[in-house]
């Protein structure tokens, strides 16, 4: 992309497009030519040469500064656009870009079709650009800056030496790549021991020390594509397609031995607008059927307005699944079975909806029964732990502990209720003495009196958590005359200087 | 005491005394003793009228709990559940008499249990009990604790009236139980509590 600057520039700018101007850098000793306009190089002005220089052949010519991080910025986005034509891209100094098209080339039509597509594209962009295609790399380089179809003419400085190599080899009188090739290797590696290495670049430009690819993307998300001959309109239609695309994908992911944590189906109207529906799995899966059944409903969901005419599978979040745990699956184990169900009550209610205990230090007990999403709970932290002791499942105490001889938490077992309200609810408590047991509630319009009781179990605000004001509870155990047993509390206590008369609570319902 | 068990995994209905008594969570919990997790599943009125399950006052914390927006998705969780026999058991509650629990609902899960080994139980709260295809129905509402040793005047161990009042195989019955060291003990009713403690010593 030989004027790459200057178009970038040009795209812009308001001036005329006839205007002489030359786009500067600072060099040592006053501004350098880097970029011109077709005006300007008419009038004398060369890249590379002094802007005093140019001003003095003709004075007409305007000076703007150039930016070289913006126009490196813009081949690095050309880079990525030119990933159509080749997986394996690679920025090549500030104007050039390498495809590795090994293999690539008769997916459009031959190496000729593909540099006429390639001009094609590039023109469409409005950059200009000079494509060459050979077997090496360097050669590649040479002949889109030099021009022509043979090495042996062309100036030495097609190797990319830096100048003073270029002047010791013009002044031993060997002007072409074709006269260095001729030069007995061992000659040319004793006379030029130095800096540049001649005979490496020469290699290079040969074939004969490879020079692969640096810039390799990081791997390719596994993905199935179905390109529809004609739109779909019809409802059905992101269905079928799911079904015919699972396949290719899962073989994908055979092959990388990768299971799936997420996975979306696009569709892509003709309109150029996207449908997208995505589901998210507690644990990597490659099974078929699995992904059908999780996807199924969502992509059944997808609107096709003026039709779909190609959709994607996209496995957007992978894990490694090796292929013995792909085995494990055709039995049925427990932790696979238990995170299929949660894939699939998750896909259907939200993750919000499906959820795991997750216990926290903490003497609240609206704090301490915290909830996680049981899709979120990651396959590692579902089976760390003995799950060798337990016999390969996730799910590591037993029921009973209580029963079971290990000794209950302390904040577990008869003392908590079964059932928390989400808000605690005000209720109105007839006592003895302010400070005293309660003797009979009011929950919701109903009377309870109360029979028995026990307590209180105080417990103090988290200061460091909850604001200054927030006063301590006392919870009392309590069963009313028919046997029904909830967890009451008195807030905060008279004269705390928190409040007024401390008000009564109910909180949760013991079994 | 041994109740009256389904000889195999199936549908059981359980009404509680009062939407707000939650003694029958006590009664459910003491007959499951599995290794394996729990499906609990509550509808968003089960939730807002009788509060959500608690697990530090449970003793297992093994549980996927789902929250569901009406009795047809809690239905639908239900049956997922049933079908994976990673599980031991699902729970459901259901509030009031919706529309979507009816015979056919109730009778496919019975077979969808029935078919994977799954125990489901189908708790009703404020509901009335109208046709049904579960194999089992109780009645459970909290009884009077038995006498705290420690503290007379603090509840003691729970006890429940439990009453099955449609069961396959089994003859209708009444009984007011305790569960004590893994067994379900009898206990006599509440006016005549001396005489229950005697009975629950010597059995």
């Amino acid at each position: 992309m030989p004027n790459l600057a200057i178009e970038r520039w040009a795209k812009s700018s308001d001036y005329p497009p006839d205007a002489p101007i030359v786009l500067t850098v600072e060099g040592t000793h006053g501004p350098i030519i880097h970029a011109v306009t077709k005006a300007a190089a008419d009038r004398g002005a060369r890249t590379g040469a002094r802007l005093t220089d140019a001003r003095a052949l003709d004075p007409a010519v305007v000076a703007i500064p150039a930016d070289p991080e913006g126009d490196a910025a813009l081949v690095e986005r050309l880079a990525r656009w030119a990933s159509r034509w080749s997986p394996l891209v690679e920025v090549d100094g500030a104007d050039a870009l390498r495809l590795d098209v090994s293999g690539v080339a008769h997916l459009f039509g031959g190496e000729a079709a593909l540099v006429r597509d390639i001009e094609r594209c590039f023109a469409r962009i409005g950059v200009t650009a000079r494509i060459a295609i050979a077997p090496t790399a360097a050669a590649a380089w040479a002949f889109s800056h030099f021009g022509g179809g043979d090495l042996a003419p062309l100036h030495v400085s097609a190797l990319r030496l830096d100048a003073d190599t270029i002047r010791t080899l013009e002044r031993l009188g060997l002007k072409t790549v074709g006269a260095l090739m001729d030069v007995p290797r061992l000659a040319l590696a004793r006379r030029f021991r130095g800096a540049e290495n001649v005979v490496a670049a020469l290699d290079r430009m040969l074939g004969r020390t490879p020079e692969p690819l640096t810039a390799a993307p990081t791997d390719p998300l596994p993905r199935a594509l179905l390109k529809l001959e004609e739109p779909a309109t019809h409802p059905e239609a992101p269905g079928q397609a799911l079904d015919r695309l699972i396949p290719g994908l899962v073989q994908q992911l055979q092959e990388r031995h990768l299971g799936v944590r997420r996975l979306s189906l696009t569709g892509y109207r003709v309109d150029g607008s996207l449908a997208i529906a995505a589901v998210a799995t507690a644990i990597p899966t490659r099974e078929p059927k699995h992904l059908q059944r999780l996807l199924a409903e969502k992509a059944a969901a997808l609107d096709p307005e003026f039709g779909f005419d190609a959709f994607t599978l996209t496995a957007e979040w992978t894990e490694t699944l090796d292929a013995a745990q792909d085995s494990l699956a055709e039995e049925p184990s427990g932790e696979r079975e238990l995170a299929r169900l949660v894939d699939r009550l998750t896909v259907k209610l939200g993750p919000k909806r499906v959820r795991r205990p997750q216990a926290h230090e903490s003497h609240l007990p609206e704090r301490a029964s915290g909830w996680v999403a049981a899709v979120q709970s990651s396959p590692s932290s579902l089976g760390e732990g003995d799950r060798s002791k337990s016999g390969g499942g996730v799910w590591r105490r037993p029921l009973h502990h209580a029963s079971h001889g290990s000794p209950p938490r302390a904040s577990s077992g008869r003392n908590r209720p079964q059932r928390l309200l989400d808000r605690p609810e005000a209720i109105d408590v007839i006592y003895a003495t302010p400070e005293g047991m309660p003797r009979r509630f009011v929950w919701r319009r109903a009377v309870h009196d109360i029979a028995r009781v026990e307590g209180p179990e105080r417990i103090a605000p988290e200061w460091w958590r909850q604001p200054s004001g927030a006063r301590l509870r006392d919870y009392y155990r309590v069963e009313d005359a028919e046997g029904r047993r909830y967890w009451i509390y008195r807030e905060g206590l008279i004269g705390d200087g928190r409040g007024g008369l401390p008000g009564w609570f109910i909180h949760g319902l013991f079994e | 005491m041994l109740l009256p068990k389904a000889p195999q995994p199936s549908l059981s209905e359980l009404f509680a005394g009062h939407p707000r008594d939650g003694g029958w969570a006590g009664f459910l919990l003491a007959q499951l003793a599995a290794d394996k997790p729990l499906l609990w599943v509550q509808d968003r009125m089960a939730i807002l009228e009788s509060g959500r399950v608690h697990p530090p006052g449970l003793r297992t914390h093994d549980l996927i709990h789902v929250e569901a927006r009406d009795a047809r998705d809690a239905l639908w969780a239900m049956e997922e559940g049933i079908r994976c026999a990673a599980l031991s058991a699902v729970i459901g509650e259901i509030w009031g008499d919706p529309r979507a629990l009816d015979f056919t609902a109730t009778r496919r899960l019975a077979v969808a249990a029935e078919r994977s080994g799954v125990a489901a139980f189908l708790i009703r709260l404020g509901g009335h009990a109208n046709l049904s295809g579960a194999r089992m129905r109780w009645r459970i509402a909290s009884a009077p604790s038995l006498t705290n040793q420690l503290d007379p005047r603090a509840p003691g161990l729970p006890a429940w009236g439990a009453e099955l009042f449609r069961a396959r195989g089994h003859p209708p019955g009444r009984w007011t139980i305790a569960h004590e060291a893994d067994r379900f003990h009898l206990v006599a009713e509440p006016g005549d509590r001396a005489l229950g403690e005697v009975e629950r010593l010597s059995a």
